[in-house]
């Protein structure tokens, strides 16, 4: 049967001859960026606690990371860069999309009640 | 890939069918529908969680200070072995879609091998969790929660914990459990901590170097620990009752929301997980018994594969919001 893997990721700056080396390939970059989260996670560095868009560094860090993870689990361990465009963007771009909005909505909302809450006449510490 | 689907005879007519725009079969196509769908509930529990931590910004518990157990190794190793977790899932993910590999290529010998690592690697997941809830259920310390649903939690001179077992002081109490064969018979109540109130109050006041650390969050990310005078008034004001370990309504960490959540997302993530370890062992026993031999294509497992992907991509989103954010 003729399968055709795209055996590239980085956009062609990595090459694999085999899938199966892909796969180890993609491992190994998972397992790295892992080991990076848990070395950050636990140390910390002073460095990364300031405040950008309302997170702490470290956290847009461990966010975008998670992303990067997500992507290559879903493009080469699902296959998802060897489906067609049309079925990829069906499944990603409607998952992006509901994904970002729920995320919006309630996490303004979120910091809205929280706020009322600190700021307002409501004790819940006595 | 097409030598499973069904053929309707329609397919030189475009619009009878005939034209494959996606090129997927119907099963593939509809498991990643399924994981659209499944993603979008798991978002909702992630999004809830985002939704009470932004409300309660500064008394939500630091997963550091919490999850820091490694099996047979006493002390505090914060991240470890989620860290474990996380690699023992990606590792038989890995082994899954070696096994769609071998498939693709008709490999009956290593399917079976990989299939069966696969389902190794998820039930070792599976005891890490059972694992991980047990430690979380247990608790390690002890807390007083206050009226208002805060929890205080105490420290030594350093900062280190201190458990309540280590200073409370036994006093006589008449409090006895009430029991379901006294009085009423549907009445009764939850097994009572190990202390009262009293016996801890008074342990603290016996040790002076003990302060109270508060469920509040500084500026810095680290939980507020209160001088001797300000611990003791603390205690004696708000404290209520004492809690040992977690469960729904409350837990030793700090709001009872975030046992509530620890509980339900990983819960329902490990549900899943079984789930999936239960597809695997079927496709394992399908791929020994020739089922997809003699049918001329490994495209089951495939699609399963895609499953078992999906559950590792939700521990990746659990793990950063539940342990690294």
């Amino acid at each position: 049967m003729a399968h055709a893997h795209k055996l590239e990721i980085f956009r062609g700056l990595v090459k694999f001859k085999s899938n199966t080396q892909k796969i180890w390939g993609v491992l190994i970059l998972l397992s790295i960026i892992t080991m990076v989260e848990v070395i950050l996670g636990i140390y910390k560095p002073e460095m990364l606690m300031g405040h950008i868009v309302g997170m702490k560094i470290l956290n847009w860090i461990f966010i975008i990371l998670t992303l990067v993870k997500a992507y290559y689990i879903t493009w080469d361990f699902m296959h998802m860069r060897d489906e067609t465009a049309a079925l990829r963007r069906m499944v990603v771009w409607t998952t992006v999309f509901l994904i970002s909005y729920l995320l919006f909505i309630l996490l303004q909302e979120g910091g809205y009640v929280g706020s009322v809450i600190s700021n307002g006449f409501m004790k819940h510490d006595f | 890939m097409n030598t499973t689907v069904v053929n309707t005879g329609t397919e030189e007519k475009t619009w009878g069918g005939g034209n494959k725009p996606l090129n997927a079969s119907y099963g593939k196509m509809m498991m990643w529908f399924f994981i659209l769908s499944d993603a979008l509930t798991f978002c909702g529990f992630l999004a809830a969680y985002g939704f009470s931590r932004f409300k309660f910004p500064e008394i939500w518990p630091i997963a550091d200070d919490v999850f820091t157990h490694v099996p047979f190794i006493h002390g505090n190793y914060p991240m470890i072995f989620v860290a474990f977790m996380t690699f023992i899932l990606i590792m038989s993910s890995v082994t899954m879609v070696l096994a769609v590999d071998a498939g693709h290529q008709m490999n009956k010998a290593k399917v079976t091998i990989y299939m069966f690592l696969t389902i190794i690697g998820g039930l070792t997941f599976l005891g890490s969790q059972a694992y991980e809830w047990t430690t979380f259920i247990k608790g390690e310390y002890g807390a007083v929660t206050t009226n208002g649903g805060n929890i205080i939690q105490f420290v030594d001179a350093d900062g280190n914990r201190v458990a309540l077992k280590d200073f409370a002081i036994g006093q006589p109490v008449e409090r006895t459990q009430h029991l379901s064969k006294n009085g009423l018979w549907f009445n009764k109540e939850n097994g009572l901590p190990s202390y009262t109130i009293d016996e801890v109050v008074a342990g603290f006041e016996a040790n002076k170097d003990l302060l109270v650390k508060t469920t509040y969050s500084d500026e810095n990310g680290h939980k507020t620990i209160l001088s001797r005078a300000a611990s003791l008034q603390e205690l004696k004001t708000k404290g209520k009752g004492v809690v040992e370990g977690a469960n729904l309504i409350h837990n030793e960490y700090g709001p009872p929301l975030f046992a509530n959540y620890f509980f339900f997302i990983t819960g329902f993530h490990g549900f899943h997980v079984s789930i999936g370890v239960l597809l695997n062992i079927i496709i394992f026993f399908n791929v020994i018994l020739g089922t997809y031999e003699k049918r001329g294509s490994y495209e089951m497992v495939e699609k399963v594969g895609l499953y078992w992907h999906f559950v590792d991509l939700v521990w990746v989103f659990v793990f950063t919001f539940f342990y690294l954010v």
